[in-house]
C-alpha cells in the first residue's frame, strides 16, 4: 500500500497526481479519506466534520448538476440546495458557507469574476479571493474535477471533498462515489447531526487563502 | 444539443452568473429569422473578448454569430491566432484544432454528426484566420474542398500574422512592409477565391465586415449552400488596426476604403448553378413564410 497521503497543500507547484503515488479509487459501497480506502459511513462524518470546521466551507456545483439535462440532475441540484442550506443553519456565526457555480470549463480569458464562479482551469482564485478552506465538487466531469483538484492541492491549503458521480477521485482528500441524491441528502443528514460537536477553526489562520 | 436542453437547473439559478441566465432568458437560439438587427435588444452570443478595442474581428464574430441560421445545432472550428482567443467566449460549441489543420477537423466532424444524428440538421463552420487558411492550413483547406465536403469555411483576412508581431502570410498585398517584414512582400496576394471557385466551392466571397445586414446575407446563404449541396467560402477583411498603422477608431473606414471597386476587397460573389437553385428556393419559402406571418398579423388586428 503506498505511503503517500492525499492531504491539504500546498503541496507544490505541480503535485503528482495521486494516481501515481499510488493511491488507488475506492470500490462500489467504499470511499476514500486522504487516499486511504474507508466505509462509507466514516467518510460522512469526516466530510461533515470537515464542513463543520472550516471557516468558508463552500460546494461547487459543476454544469453535470447545474443545467437541467434530464430530471436527475434537477433532482440532485435541489439536494445541493438543500445541503447548502443545512450548512448555513447548522455553522455558527463567524462562518461563512458558500454555494459557487462552475457553469462550464471554457478556459475564460481575460478573467474570471471569482465572486460569483470557479473555473477548473485556475480554481485556485476563487479559493483565494473568498478564503475557502474547504470545498466540495459536485457534478463536475472526471477530467476537469482531477484538473482542478491537483490545481488547489498544489497552491492551496483547502480541503476538497469529491462527491463524484463515477468512481471517485483520488486527487481530492476525501471522495465518494456514485454519488445520487440518496448520497447527498445523506451527507447533509450527517451535517445536521454533527451540528454543535465540531469546534470551528475561526481562530487559526485561514488556509485557503496560502 | 437540443435548444430545450438548455436549463438552468431551478434549484441552483440564483447562483448562476448572469451571463448565463441572459443566454437562457434571452437568446435567440432557435429563432428563425435571427440575424444581425437582434443585437441590441437580444443576449448576443457572444460574451466580453480580449481583442483590442475597435478590432474590426470583434464585429464580424458579431454578426456572424448573429447570422449563424441554428446556432444550437452548429459546431464551429476554430485555429490558432486571434480567434482562438475569441472562442472561449463563445456559446455556440466550438473546437481549437492545432494550426492549419482546421477543414481536416471539421472534415471528420461533419461526417460523424451526419452518422451520429441522421436526419437532423448540424451544421459546421470553420473560422480561422489566413495563416490558418492560407499558408500553414492550406493543404488541409483544398483537399477539404476537393472532397466536396459540406461545411462553411471563413477566412478572417487581415493580411498578416497579427497576433504574433505582424509576419508576412500570402494574403497580404505585394509591397506591404510590416513589422516583422521589413523588406516588403515581394509577389502577389494569392487569390483564393478564385482558387476556391476552381476547387469546387458552390458558394464563395470576398468582401468586408463594414457592413451587417451583408454580413448576414452571405453568412445564411454560405451555410445553407453547405448544408445542402457542398462547400462554400467567406474571405472577410477585418483589418488588424494595431498592424496597419491605424487607431481605435479606423477599423470600419480602413474597411470601407478597402471595399471600393478597384480595391481589393471589391464585393465578389461566385454561385454555382446548383447553389444558386437552391438560394432561389429558399428565398421563395422565406417570401411566401413573411406574407403570411403579415397575414395572421392583419387577422389578429382585424
Amino acid at each position: 500500500m503506498s505511503e503517500y497521503r492525499v492531504l491539504p497543500g500546498p503541496e507544490h507547484f505541480l503535485p503528482p497526481a495521486a494516481a501515481s503515488m499510488g493511491i488507488r479509487l475506492p470500490n462500489p459501497g467504499e470511499a476514500h479519506i486522504n487516499g486511504v480506502i474507508a466505509s462509507e459511513e466514516k467518510a460522512y462524518e469526516e466530510a461533515a466534520r470537515q464542513f463543520l470546521m472550516a471557516k468558508v466551507p463552500t460546494i461547487f456545483p459543476g454544469p453535470l448538476v447545474l443545467w437541467a439535462w434530464n430530471e436527475k440532475a434537477a433532482k440532485k441540484a435541489t439536494a445541493i440546495r438543500h445541503l447548502f442550506n443545512t450548512l448555513k443553519e447548522c455553522v455558527q456565526p463567524g462562518q461563512k458557507p458558500m454555494l459557487i457555480p462552475m457553469p462550464d470549463y471554457r478556459p475564460k480569458y481575460p478573467k474570471i469574476n471569482p465572486e460569483v464562479e470557479i473555473n477548473p482551469n485556475h480554481p485556485n482564485l476563487t479559493i483565494w479571493h473568498n478564503k475557502i478552506d474547504c470545498c466540495m465538487f459536485v457534478g463536475v466531469h472526471c477530467h476537469q474535477a482531477n484538473l482542478s483538484l491537483k490545481i488547489i492541492r498544489g497552491g492551496t491549503s483547502c480541503y476538497t471533498i469529491a462527491m463524484c458521480a463515477q468512481a471517485g477521485h483520488e486527487d481530492a482528500m476525501l471522495s465518494f462515489r456514485d454519488a445520487s441524491v440518496e448520497k447527498i441528502m445523506k451527507l447533509a443528514d450527517t451535517v445536521k447531526r454533527l451540528k454543535g460537536t465540531v469546534q470551528p477553526r475561526l481562530s487559526a489562520k485561514n488556509g485557503g487563502a496560502n | 444539443m437540443s435548444k430545450e436542453r438548455i436549463q438552468i437547473s431551478e434549484a441552483l439559478y440564483d447562483i448562476m452568473p448572469s451571463d448565463y441566465q441572459d443566454l437562457v432568458k434571452s437568446a435567440t437560439y432557435g429563432k428563425e429569422d435571427r440575424g444581425w438587427k437582434d443585437i441590441g435588444t437580444s443576449k448576443e452570443l457572444i460574451e466580453q473578448h480580449s481583442l483590442c478595442a475597435g478590432c474590426p474581428e470583434s464585429m464580424a464574430f458579431r454578426y456572424i454569430l448573429a447570422s449563424l441560421p441554428n446556432p444550437e445545432d452548429t459546431v464551429m472550428v476554430g485555429s490558432t491566432g486571434c480567434t482562438s482567443l475569441v472562442f472561449p467566449m463563445v456559446a455556440v460549441h466550438n473546437i481549437h484544432s492545432l494550426f492549419g489543420n482546421q477543414n481536416a477537423i471539421a472534415s471528420g466532424l461533419k461526417r460523424a454528426l451526419s452518422v451520429r444524428f441522421p436526419g437532423r440538421v448540424k451544421d459546421v463552420v470553420v473560422l480561422a484566420g489566413d495563416g490558418a487558411t492560407v499558408d500553414i492550413g492550406l493543404d488541409m483547406t483544398l483537399q477539404a474542398w476537393f472532397r466536396q465536403e459540406k461545411f462553411t469555411t471563413i477566412c478572417f483576412d487581415n493580411e498578416l500574422y497579427a497576433n504574433t508581431g505582424g509576419q508576412e502570410s500570402g494574403l497580404m498585398q505585394k509591397g506591404f512592409v510590416a513589422k516583422m517584414a521589413p523588406v516588403g512582400k515581394l509577389f502577389d496576394k494569392v487569390r483564393l477565391p478564385e482558387i476556391a471557385r476552381e476547387s469546387g466551392c458552390h458558394y464563395v466571397v470576398n468582401c468586408t465586415v463594414s457592413k451587417p445586414s451583408l454580413v448576414e446575407k452571405v453568412i445564411r446563404n454560405a451555410v445553407h449552400v453547405a448544408r445542402e449541396i457542398g462547400p462554400t467560402y467567406l474571405q472577410l477583411y477585418t483589418p488588424c488596426i494595431l498592424e496597419i498603422g491605424k487607431n481605435s477608431m479606423e477599423g470600419l473606414q480602413e474597411m470601407r476604403d478597402s471595399e471600393k471597386p478597384t480595391e481589393r476587397f471589391a464585393y465578389k460573389e461566385y454561385i454555382s448553378e446548383p447553389a444558386k437553385q437552391l438560394l432561389a428556393e429558399l428565398a421563395a419559402k422565406d417570401k411566401e413564410r413573411k406574407a403570411a406571418a403579415k397575414q395572421l398579423a392583419g387577422q389578429a388586428s382585424a
